[in-house]
């Protein structure tokens, strides 16, 4: 029983950061039908941000709550400044191009980013510096441990997703981000300036996939270059698993992924564990493309 | 007039024989200076760079000077083969150093072996390696020796009978020490409770760990390489593990106990050498390397030291041309070379007969723990 329970807590932490980076993903979809393949580096950027920026501050020898908190707005600034020069560069000159044009610069910028990173920080691994230590000790209920930190990052995490369904669903910019969703003509001709509601999405998005970085570094400390690519593309199969577009479906997708991957690797077989989030997306586009949550749009013709 | 076509004919023989005395003889090396296992690639190179300026300084080899010419294969297989291709064809080595990790040997192995170029590996341990062919040597102990090395010093130094498996399955070398140990382990009377596997490059070993845990064993051999090793010891020790962590060589990094921290303390793995050993050799060549590099050599750059001196020594013994195969057939009749990480003879199956030692991870160190010797 604590051998399954200990699986769970370790699902929801692996699913908690899963979500952080298929929000990003079903945000920039929503708003653009564009899946945007540079997001996983984004990710990626984060966690050097937060390396950097830690190294810069001199806060390696001062582990603390408000060292964590101070690196992990740096590195969600950093990343929204980087998602909004991306969109900027890359992605709005072919607004108006077919979406293969926009999905193939993705592509791109992804592989510039990816070797950038080996080129400007080395390829090898690094560690993440420990910025933060609480002197609490695990929990353990007999056998079942749960370490402060997992807890640590499965509430940010909730937090960070939290903030931004209200952000979404409450505010006038959450408004106007559903109906450039909807339709873009129609949102500018409302008088919504879609060009600053896209970049807003795109920072937002970025911001979230950096905490994701800081805290991936934080819980595993190695990072390097190319650690992007596999979370990036379960966190997009995640996403798809919940319904593209939807957020609190990216979020349900994320867990179900995290859970789904550690009791496949925990009770069954290792080896398959990356497999497992590509099986889940061939099946998922065969029987219910819209995914769990998602609502299949007609087009009208 | 007879003279003059004496005297012209002696100095065009000089000078040709001058320009032939000057030109290097060329020596490939293939590493992996960038990637998850930099440290291995980085470490060997230095030794042998540090090798070959020594041989240089005193005079080179038949009266020319060695020449390295290092590629890195960025730890990937499919970079190793085309780095020794590059090497064979376009540069015309007429000697291979390399690789360190066996996936990468048994890449470059083949090519070696068809341009019939004789290939010196420094560490790579797998047995599958020299059997490529007769142009494959290495200079260190193999797998199926170091597997019962560990083996044996779980049975009889730490008395354990129960030990879990955690092996890399994408990886040769992890996939044959496991074997190896699980094998002597069992013969001693010891008992796999469990073999959980992982990727190289995962970062998330929890589900195995917590796997490996309701088993409780008195430990865990983890024969991977020092990146996964330093986490799965960091997550081991969050989930409450108390069974002791063992491995093999590929554990031999600084990187090891920079990712595990302190999780990596009183852990075992078997290595080629002690930068502890007090004998006058060892210590001479810890000294040279500190000086020139400014860290204390680790395992890797001792056989990269190694490799490129016994290489040497059969280019020594071979007649001045320096044909492929008789360098070949010098390297095969290597017998007593005193290295730095021991006495080694070239065996019939091309390998290297030597001790191993046992190592303890200790507050960032690694300590000499106990030799144990073949056979």
């Amino acid at each position: 029983m604590e051998e399954f329970i200990q699986h769970v807590i370790n699902g929801l932490s692996l699913g908690s950061i899963y979500g952080l980076i298929a929000l990003g993903y079903t945000m920039v979809f929503g708003i653009l039908q564009l899946i945007n393949f540079a997001h996983g580096e984004i990710y990626m950027l984060g966690a050097f941000i937060g390396m950097y920026s830690t190294m810069f501050l001199g806060l390696e020898d001062k582990p603390s709550i408000m060292s964590l908190l101070s690196v992990l707005f740096i590195s969600m600034a950093g990343c929204a400044l980087v998602g909004f020069t991306i969109e900027r560069l890359a992605y709005r000159p072919l607004r108006r191009s077919p979406r293969i044009n926009l999905l193939i610069t993705a592509v791109g910028v992804s592989l510039f980013l990816q070797f950038s990173g080996q080129i400007l920080f080395g390829s090898d691994p690094k560690f993440f510096p420990q910025i933060y230590q609480l002197d609490i000790e695990d929990f353990t209920f007999g056998e079942l441990v749960i370490e402060p930190l997992q807890i640590i990052v499965l509430i940010l995490s909730i937090a960070l997703m939290i903030i931004l369904q209200t952000v979404i669903f409450k505010t006038r910019l959450g408004r106007a981000m559903r109906a450039v969703s909807f339709n873009h003509d129609l949102a500018s001709l409302m008088g919504i300036p879609t060009n600053r509601i896209i970049s807003a999405t795109f920072m937002i998005g970025s911001a979230l996939a950096g905490a994701a970085g800081v805290l991936v570094g934080l819980t595993y400390p190695k990072i390097e270059p190319l650690m992007g690519t596999l979370p990036g593309l379960k966190a997009f199969v995640a996403a798809v698993l919940g319904g593209i577009g939807n957020v609190t479906g990216a979020v349900l997708g994320a867990f179900t992924l995290g859970l789904a991957e550690e009791f496949l690797v925990g009770y069954w077989i290792p080896n398959y564990r990356d497999a497992l989030a590509f099986s889940i997306l061939i099946l998922i586009l065969l029987f219910k493309p819209s995914g769990l949550l998602g609502v299949n749009r007609a087009e009208k013709v | 007039m007879r003279n003059l076509f004496l005297k012209s004919a002696a100095l065009m023989t000089l000078a040709s024989a001058s320009a032939f005395a000057a030109e290097p003889i060329k020596i490939g090396e293939v590493g992996s200076m960038t990637g998850s296992e930099a440290t291995f690639g980085i470490s060997t190179h230095q030794g042998i760079e540090l090798a070959i300026k020594e041989v240089n300084s005193a005079g080179g080899v038949h009266g020319r000077q060695l020449q390295v010419i290092s590629l890195d294969d960025q730890g990937k297989p499919e970079e190793a083969a085309t780095a020794v291709t590059r090497l064979i064809s376009q540069d015309k080595v007429i000697a291979l150093l390399g690789e360190v990790a066996s996936s990468r040997s048994l890449a470059m192995g083949p090519i070696a072996q068809k341009n019939k170029i004789p290939m010196v590996t420094p560490s790579s341990t797998n047995p599958k390696v020299t059997e490529i062919g007769d142009y494959v040597f290495r200079v260190c102990f193999i797998d199926p020796f170091q597997g019962q090395v560990m083996a044996q010093f779980a049975l009889d130094n730490l008395k354990y009978k129960k030990v879990a498996i955690l092996r890399d399955v994408k990886n040769d070398y992890s996939v044959g020490l496991a074997n190896f140990f699980t094998e002597r382990f069992k013969q001693g009377g010891g008992e796999i409770v469990i073999d959980q596997s992982y990727s190289a490059g995962d970062i998330d070993f929890k589900a195995q760990l917590t796997a490996i845990r309701q088993k409780k064993p008195e430990a865990i051999f983890v024969p991977g390489y020092y990146t996964e090793v330093g986490l799965i010891a960091r997550q081991a020790k969050n989930l409450g593990i108390k069974a002791t962590l063992m491995g093999g060589d590929g554990w031999d990094s600084p990187k090891l106990t920079e990712i595990g921290g302190g999780a990596m303390d009183n852990a075992y793995f078997s290595n080629h050498y002690s930068s502890e050993d007090t004998s006058p050799q060892v210590q001479q060549f810890i000294e040279k390397y500190k000086k020139a590099y400014g860290s204390v050599p680790d395992g890797l750059a001792a056989m990269g030291y190694d490799a490129a001196m016994v290489l040497i020594d059969a280019m020594k013994r071979s007649p001045a041309a320096l044909k492929t195969s008789d360098i070949r057939a010098q390297l095969a009749g290597t017998k007593d070379f005193q290295g730095v990480t021991g006495k080694i003879t070239i065996d019939d199956k091309r390998n290297a007969v030597k001790s191993a030692v046992v190592l303890k991870v200790s507050k960032g160190t690694f300590k000499y723990e106990t030799t144990i010797k073949p056979g």
